[in-house]
Parts: structure tokens; sequence; C-alpha cells
């Protein structure tokens, strides 16, 4: 998984970041479900790599970037963001390394308890609010990424169904009228 | 029997990398997206460590609610990149620099 992690920033490639990142949640839903997630580990593989991992694929290959050109800068950075990372990483694991977090699990739980189950009890009880909240933000955000990408073209050909119900048979049908002509004796 | 502080380790490492992520692929804004996913993850990972140690479902919920956040924060950030690509043809951090004063 931190190979997998590392491999995300350092590949040339975005498509292959993309890639380096699914192989990282499906270890990371593998460790939830060992972890007695199931739901959220299932959750993971389903929405993120289904959905938004292939969201960025689709971005990625949409825009086509000078990949050549991107890459300025990461030698010069290169020592710079090591050190950050290596300077952060101490000190993340000489806080978590200490004692007081050596726990051990507890016993697994038996067969039956179903964690979507549980899950699903709390949620709707005691974090109903939080729950509606969460769907008014997934709305606000389905509608701002649509209103965001669409945009009207000239030139293109759209239908106005209201214009279309709306017709009357006097825009569309004209009548002339015009006088019978005279019937030519001669024939 | 792992313990907790593996767990919590591994968690530090992944926001250490994708730290490192963001400052090393500052101009491709893509990739910066993919750290700040990869960030949101290792907190989560956090999250379900503790709640399985500490036989607690209250953090699941909260990564219930990180997920979802998430998911629309990288919904809009892409639809944001799309437009910028369409306006500017570049996704180099650096070049946008419209609102210099």
């Amino acid at each position: 998984m931190v190979l997998a992690a590392v491999g995300v920033i350092t590949v040339r490639n975005p498509v292959h970041a993309a890639l380096f990142l699914v192989l990282t949640f499906f270890t990371a839903a593998a460790l939830w479900l060992l972890m007695e997630a199931e739901f959220l580990g299932i959750v993971l593989v389903l929405v993120y790599v289904g959905a938004v991992m292939v969201l960025f694929l689709f971005v990625v290959m949409m825009l086509d970037i000078n990949v050549a050109k991107m890459r300025e800068g990461f030698v010069r950075l290169l020592p710079l963001g090591i050190l950050v990372a290596i300077v952060m990483a101490v000190e993340m694991l000489m806080v978590v390394g200490a004692k007081t977090f050596r726990i051990d699990p507890p016993a697994p739980l038996p067969l039956e308890v179903s964690n979507t189950k549980a899950l699903g009890s709390v949620l709707y009880t005691d974090y109903v609010y939080a729950f509606e909240i969460a769907a008014v933000i997934l709305l606000v955000a389905m509608i701002a990424a649509i209103s965001l990408t669409l945009r009207r073209r000239p030139g293109t050909k759209h239908q106005k169904p209201s214009e279309q119900i709306r017709v009357k048979r006097d825009d569309r049908v004209r009548l002339v009228k015009m006088k019978t002509e005279k019937r030519t004796k001669d024939l | 029997m792992i313990p907790l502080s593996h767990f919590l380790i591994l968690g530090a490492i992944l926001f250490s990398l994708s730290v490192a992520g963001i400052f090393l692929n500052r101009k491709n804004l893509i990739i910066v997206l993919m750290s700040i996913e990869l960030m949101l993850l290792s907190v989560n990972m956090n999250f379900i460590a503790f709640s399985h140690y500490r036989n607690d479902l209250a953090g699941q919920v909260f990564v219930f609610f990180i997920l979802t956040v998430a998911a629309a924060e990288a919904a809009i950030g892409l639809a944001i990149l799309v437009t910028l690509f369409r306006n500017r043809q570049t996704i180099n951090v650096q070049d946008l620099d419209e609102l210099k004063g």
C-alpha cells in the first residue's frame, strides 16, 4: 500500500497515477475489512474505485496535458518534498508510536453481528441530522458540477419543446385564396 | 496480534506521502487532487482503527460522512478543472494568476 502511494506521487503519467491510486484504495479497503468495518470497506471500493476514480480517469483523458512540461521543477523540489515528508512522518511516528497506543485488538465479534446493520441503526437515529446535511451536500455538489461544466455552444441545434407544443395551426398552414381559372374553350 | 499503533503508523506514513506529493507535483493540478484524496484516506484509516480498537461505532459514522464530503469535493474540483482547462488550455498552477492584483 505504501508502495502504491509512492507510485501515485512519483509516476510520470497521470493515468498511471490514477491506477496506482486505485490500487491504494483497494488495499485500504482490504485493511478496513480486516478491522471489521465491512460496510465502509465495500463502500470504499464501490464509490471510490467505481465512481470517483473513473471520474478522475475521464478528466485525465479528456484534457490533453503536456506531461513533460508538468515535470519541470520535479527534481528541484524533490529534496524539499522528501525533507518535509520525513520531518512530518518522524513527528507523527513519535506521537503514535508511544506506549499509549499499543492496545491489543478486541476479541473478534461473533459472526452473527452485522456491521452494516449496526451502522445503519446508529446512522438513522443518533446522526440523522448529519445524514440529511450530507444528502444536501451531495445535491449541491451535483448541481455545482453540472452547472460548471454545462456550456451552450453556438451553432448546435436544439429542440424547443415549449414552442413545439405552443404552435397553432395558423403558424404552419397558409391558406391561399385564388380565383379559379377559366376553362379554355378550344381544347 | 496487530496493535493499534501499527495502523496509526501506516496512516501517518500515508499522510506524509501525500504531503510530499503535493510538494513534488505542484504544477499538475490533477495529481494535487489525487494527493488530497490520499490524505483523506489516511485520516479515514486512523478513524477506522480507533473505532475498531475502542469498540465505538461513531468513528465509522464519521468516516461515512468524510467519504461523502470527499466525493463531493472531488466532483466539484474536477468540474472546476475542466472549466479551467477550457478557458486557459492549461492546468499548470503557476499559470493561474488571473487574480493577481
